[in-house]
Order: C-alpha cells, then sequence, then structure tokens
C-alpha cells in the first residue's frame, strides 16, 4: 500500500435512484457507511440490496443522485477506476487461471511491484496456501470463495463490497465462513458492505445493518437496536419472528402508553412507541413471551394475555416453540428455553401469556401486519384465496 | 438414469439381472458397429489402398498393371516436382483462415453477446448460403470480382487497382473465394465458445481494474481459444485441400496441391505420384494441426 493513501472514507450515497424501464428497483437512497465499518444491507431478493452494491461497483449507473468517497464523487466513474472490489455472488472466478494468477489479477493490471509476495500474504490470510497452481474448477465451494475473497482484499479497497457471498455454502460452512470474515475484516479495517438476505448472517457479522424493501430502507441501525426496536411491521417481521396485537391507544401515564389489545390493557414504553395515539399493532418477540397455566397463581407484573390455549408444541432441544390460538382466533408464538424447571405443555392445555412491559413495542397500526414475514408470503400465496388467519 | 435402473436391478430380485446387464454391456458396443463398418469400409481400407498405391512401380499403367515395388521415391519425385503447388496450398489456406478469423471473431462476438433479440436471425444468417450449393457460390464471386464488375472499378477509382489491374484469375480471388467459402465453419465455433463464457467474469475483470481492451484480452480472448481453435482448423484443413475455388477464380498459375491431385489422379493417371501427393497432403496437414494445438495450449481449459 502506498504511503498516505488512507485506509478507507465514509462511502456516501445521496438520494439514489435506479430505474429498469419502469420498475424503480431503488428508490432515492440516502446511505452513509462510515469506515472501516461492516456494513449490511438486508432484504428479501428484489428489494434493491444487489442493485444498490452494483452502483457503488460502478456495474450499474444510478438514474439520479450520487455516490461518494470521502469528499470523490464516483458517480460516473469506470468500475476499474474505482477503489471499490467485490467478492460477486458466484465468485466469477476466471476459470483460465490458477489460485496465483486470480488473486494477483488486480495487482497486475495496476502494475503493482512485488506480487508474489502479496499473493503469498494475501493466501495465509485466507488459509489457502499451497493451493496456488489449482484451478478454480479443483477447488471446493468454500475454498472459491476464499480465493474470490483475496482476488479482492488483496488491492487494498477503500470500500469491499460482497455480493450475497456465503449463499452458496452450506449451512455449517456458512457460519465458519461469517467468523472467518468477521476476524478478517477486523484485522485490516476496511469498510465491508455485505449484502444478505439472511437476517441472521446481517446480525451476527455486522455493525450496523440497512433493512430494504422495495427499493428503500426500511430501518438502520445496530443490529440489537433493530431487533429490539423494530420500527416497522417489515422489520419485526423479516428479522427474528414477532407477535403483532391489533389495538387502540387509550391512555397514557408514567412513562407508558397504555393500548386495549385482545380484551386487555397492554402497556409500552413511550420512548419504544413509533405512534402515540389511533389504531396500533402492539408488539412482542415470542423469547420475551412466558406461558403459564391458566390456573397457575397469578402474581405477575407486566404485560399479561389471558384465554390462551395451546394449539401446538414443537420441542426442538434447546428450545420449545408453542403456537396460542387466542380468543379472538389469533394465533402467538412463544419460545420457550429447555431450562428443565418443568415439563412441557400439551396441546390443548388453557394458558396464559405474560412479558414485561419494556419488552413492548408499538407500530403503526396501519401497515400490512404480514409485511417481511417469507413464510407467511410464501403460504398465502400457495393457498389460493384463502385466508389463513 | 443410471442410479435408477441400478435401484431397478437390485429391488426386483434377482432372476432376470445377469443377462440383462451382460446386454447392457454389448449394447454400447452394438451401436457402434454400424459406424465402424462404415468407417473400416470407406476410411480405413482406402486410406490403406491409397498408401499402398502410392508405393507402386512408379512406370506401371493402367493397362500394364502396377507393381508394389515400395518406391519411397515416388514421395521425392512428387514433393519435387510439385513444390510450389503445396506451398502456395498452405499459403492460400493460412490467408484465408487469417481473414476468416479477422472477419469470423467480431461477428462471432457481436452475435453472441451484443445481438439481444437478433441473435436467432443472425445466426441463421450465417448459415443460409449453405442453402445454395457450394459451386454456385463461388461462382457468384466470379461476376463480382470480375473485370467490369463493381469492386474493380471501385478499387480502380480509389487508385488501389490500376488501370488494367484485375482481381479475377489472381491469387486475392481465391483467397477472396476460400474466406468467403469457410467463413461460416469459422464463426459457428466461435460463437458456440464465446457465448459459453459467463458475462459476470467480465464484469469481475473490470473491477479489478482491467479496461476494456484489457478485459478482452486477458479474459474473453483466452477463455474463447477453443472457439478459435476448432475455427480455424475447420477453415483451414478444408482449404488446404480445395481446388474448386481455384479453378472457377484462378488461372493454372495459382493451382494448388488440390488442383494437381485431381490432375495427376483422373487426366495423367498417373495414380502413383498422385497417391504420394495425396499422403503427403494428409501427413502435413495433420503434423502441423498437432503442432499448432499444443502451441495454443487448448488441453489447458477445463
Amino acid at each position: 500500500m502506498q504511503p498516505g493513501r488512507e485506509l478507507g472514507a465514509d462511502l456516501v450515497l445521496r438520494s439514489v435512484t435506479k430505474r429498469f424501464g419502469s420498475f424503480t428497483a431503488v428508490d432515492d437512497l440516502d446511505l452513509v457507511v462510515g469506515r472501516g465499518e461492516f456494513f449490511a444491507l438486508l432484504g428479501p431478493s428484489g428489494c434493491g440490496k444487489t442493485t444498490t452494491l452494483r452502483m457503488v461497483a460502478g456495474l450499474e449507473e444510478p438514474t439520479a443522485g450520487s455516490i461518494a468517497l470521502g469528499d470523490r464523487d464516483i458517480t460516473r466513474l469506470r468500475p476499474y477506476k474505482r477503489p471499490v472490489n467485490t467478492v460477486f455472488q458466484s465468485y466469477a472466478l476466471f476459470p483460465h487461471l490458477d489460485v496465483l494468477e486470480n488473486v494477483a489479477f488486480g495487482l497486475r493490471r495496476r502494475k503493482s511491484p512485488d506480487v508474489d509476495r502479496q499473493v503469498r500474504e494475501m493466501l495465509e490470510l485466507v488459509q489457502l496456501v499451497g493451493f496456488e497452481r489449482r484451478r478454480p474448477a479443483q477447488l471446493s465451494g468454500g475454498q472459491q470463495q476464499r480465493v474470490a475473497l483475496a482476488r479482492a482484499l488483496i488491492n487494498r479497497p477503500q470500500v469491499l463490497l460482497l455480493d450475497e457471498p456465503l449463499g452458496a455454502l452450506d449451512l455449517k460452512l456458512r457460519r465458519q465462513m461469517q467468523i472467518e470474515l468477521k476476524r478478517i475484516q477486523t484485522d485490516i479495517g476496511i469498510t465491508f458492505v455485505h449484502v444478505t438476505h439472511d437476517q441472521e448472517e446481517a446480525m451476527t457479522m455486522a455493525d450496523t445493518i440497512a433493512v430494504m424493501n422495495g427499493g428503500l430502507i426500511e430501518q438502520l441501525g445496530a443490529p440489537d437496536e433493530l431487533y429490539e426496536n423494530p420500527a416497522t411491521t417489515f422489520v419485526s417481521n423479516f428479522l427474528g419472528q414477532s407477535n403483532l396485537l391489533a389495538g387502540t391507544v387509550s391512555g397514557k401515564s408514567g412513562g407508558f402508553l397504555y393500548v386495549d389489545a385482545g380484551g386487555e390493557r397492554l402497556a409500552v414504553p413511550e420512548h419504544r412507541a413509533r405512534v402515540r395515539e389511533g389504531r396500533v399493532l402492539v408488539g412482542v418477540r415470542p423469547e420475551k413471551v412466558f406461558v403459564a397455566a391458566d390456573d397457575e397463581e397469578d402474581d405477575t407484573v407486566g404485560n399479561r394475555l389471558s384465554g390462551g390455549v395451546i394449539s401446538d408444541v414443537s420441542f426442538s432441544g434447546v428450545s420449545t416453540q408453542y403456537l396460542v390460538r387466542m380468543p379472538s382466533g389469533q394465533e402467538l408464538v412463544v419460545f420457550e428455553q429447555n431450562t428443565g424447571a418443568r415439563g412441557l405443555f400439551a396441546p390443548g392445555t388453557r394458558v396464559r401469556l405474560h412479558w414485561a412491559r419494556e419488552h413492548t413495542f408499538l407500530l403503526d397500526g396501519s401497515q400490512d401486519v404480514h409485511a417481511g414475514d417469507e413464510a407467511y408470503v410464501q403460504l398465502a400465496a400457495t393457498t389460493t384465496g384463502g385466508n389463513t388467519r | 438414469m443410471s442410479a435408477l435402473t441400478e435401484a431397478e436391478a437390485t429391488t426386483g430380485g434377482g432372476g432376470p439381472q445377469p443377462g440383462r446387464r451382460r446386454t447392457r454391456r454389448w449394447t454400447g458396443y452394438l451401436l457402434l458397429l454400424p459406424g465402424a463398418l462404415w468407417l473400416l469400409l470407406f476410411f480405413a481400407v482406402p486410406t490403406m489402398q491409397l498408401v499402398a498405391t502410392s508405393l507402386y512401380d512408379p512406370n506401371g499403367s493402367l493397362d500394364t498393371g502396377y507393381a508394389m515395388t515400395w518406391s519411397w521415391t515416388n514421395y521425392l519425385d512428387a514433393i519435387s516436382t510439385y513444390r510450389e503447388p503445396f506451398l502456395r496450398s498452405f499459403l492460400y489456406a493460412g490467408s484465408a483462415t487469417v481473414l476468416a478469423l479477422l472477419l469470423g471473431y467480431p461477428l462471432a462476438y457481436a452475435i453472441a453477446f451484443k445481438a439481444g433479440r437478433w441473435k436467432n436471425l443472425m445466426l441463421v444468417l450465417v448459415i443460409a448460403p449453405f442453402f445454395t450449393s457450394f459451386l454456385v457460390r463461388t461462382l457468384a464471386w466470379k461476376s463480382i470480382l470480375s473485370d467490369n464488375g463493381f469492386v474493380v472499378d471501385a478499387l480502380q477509382a480509389v487508385g488501389l487497382l490500376g488501370a488494367d489491374g484485375r482481381l479475377l484469375a489472381t491469387g486475392v480471388a481465391v483467397v477472396t473465394g476460400l474466406t468467403y467459402n469457410f467463413l461460416p465453419f469459422m464463426v459457428l465455433p466461435l460463437y458456440a465458445s464465446l457465448e459459453k463464457i459467463d458475462p459476470r467474469l467480465v464484469e469481475a475483470g473490470s473491477d479489478l481494474y482491467a479496461g476494456a481492451v484489457t478485459s478482452f484480452r486477458t479474459i474473453t480472448l483466452p477463455l474463447s481459444m477453443p472457439g478459435v481453435v476448432a475455427g480455424t482448423l475447420l477453415t483451414f484443413i478444408p482449404s488446404a485441400g480445395d481446388y474448386i475455388n481455384t479453378r472457377l477464380l484462378g488461372t493454372p498459375q495459382q493451382y494448388t496441391i488440390g488442383n494437381v491431385i485431381d490432375n495427376t489422379f483422373l487426366v495423367q493417371l498417373d495414380f502413383p505420384i498422385a497417391a504420394a501427393l495425396s499422403v503427403s497432403l494428409m501427413v502435413a496437414v495433420v503434423l502441423l494441426v498437432l503442432v499448432y494445438v499444443r502451441r495454443a495450449g487448448t488441453e489447458k481449459l477445463v
């Protein structure tokens, strides 16, 4: 690396729009990725995240808006002139070159000195020493992935773009590569922009996540912040699972809003409420909810819903997932950790649900309750005209 | 498929199994049989006959009959007598191959990457000339390149051709005809190998600091080498033995080894020398191809 060349700069997207014909893939997007950050663009397929990445790489030109690296506008810069490198979804390794030449490709184009030493160091970093003379076709998926990473990283880009780089790997290898990627990013401190549709992957790796939907950013923040305090139904369903109950705000006191929902009065901390009045959705994560038999003594403080009946039990060792049918007909999800303190509830048991008031969040009631719930969307698509509620 | 039949065989009980296995083992050879017989009858036997003929006593004739005298000198005689047409064959074939590559590569590239919805139409247009006969198409070039034709007129007008210059009956006409006739054999394999190249590789190249020219040189061209090799061989080999273009578009001054073989066999009836020329041509082409394929290094491409 040349002295004086700064490692990384803020990546700034201003009002970036991309249209393909009449289809708007990315709609007036504003985004700042701080230098050295591990940033994840998370969303379902077709949400515009890959298009956004390709515009940063220079492989697509924005219809409107600007992209800058630090003070430098790169909106119209040709891809091969940008200090940005990409790890492609399918790796796109050159099949006619061996590992060494694949990794050295960028250095050779820039007539960098000391190519052999740099390649060796990079192969050490990705643990591929000894594979120099292999061709991509002779490598496993995980090894190809690491070559793709080395080929991009060796150029010391200011921003490294990763387009679903782990999508083709099996689960175990994916976990391993997630840890490795995170380690490498921490070691070298280059800004990573990681596109993925896997919410768990985004949460384990990224410092900041932008959840995208329909060409827009729904919410941006740290993983725990997004998970604990989602801003929209889409985020609450796409990042993990949520129980959302329709209700109406009926009062306010002592820093809490009170909502009438499911025949009970539920409290929500004011700072966790996205709206203050009218029709709302009360949300709580399944692992925050406790189940108690209806005839147990009721000594709980906090939010409580009674009159539920266990409709489904699925035991997975670490935890148990209960589906609880409420009197309204809505089914709520509860994850119970397998602490061994109590046996499983049988289906048909009458139960009561309760959780801490601080764990409740409040969303605008005018949204689609099932937005971002991929399992529901798929189910709705297959049962034509069926109402699963 | 094989997994399926295997499972069928194991679950279906032991009865018919061994017999069926055996038939299956012979199926491949049975299918090969017609082709193998054809090759034996019409390729292997004639080739051996040709080689044998090339070693007959050169003083024999159809009337007196030929005696096998292992006259290796036939080869020396043939090559020394017809050195010029021999070299001319390779010169014309080489020129036509280079020209066809220069014309065909951009065309194949355009069809593979830029044609969009016109791709199929363009491919049909490449093949369309085959709907008329090879002879008719070559004769058509005779009128295109004729002394009063517009091509000569135009070239004379811009001074590229002298006032009494001509194209027909020159080497230029022969090479033009060869190039034209074998162009589709260049374009189709080139298209097939270019079309297989993943455009994302070129994107990856541009992401790694390769401009358009460098991307082409370091990615597209090496990956299309199998097509280049196939196309040049399919153009060069038949061009080297062709004698129609020289006959229709050239004069005896342009005659190549194809014309000589044709003439020696059918007019002079000098079978040993004609056979020696044929074998020499075959051996020369095979050697050239072997050297070329090795140099092009296509075996490295997976």
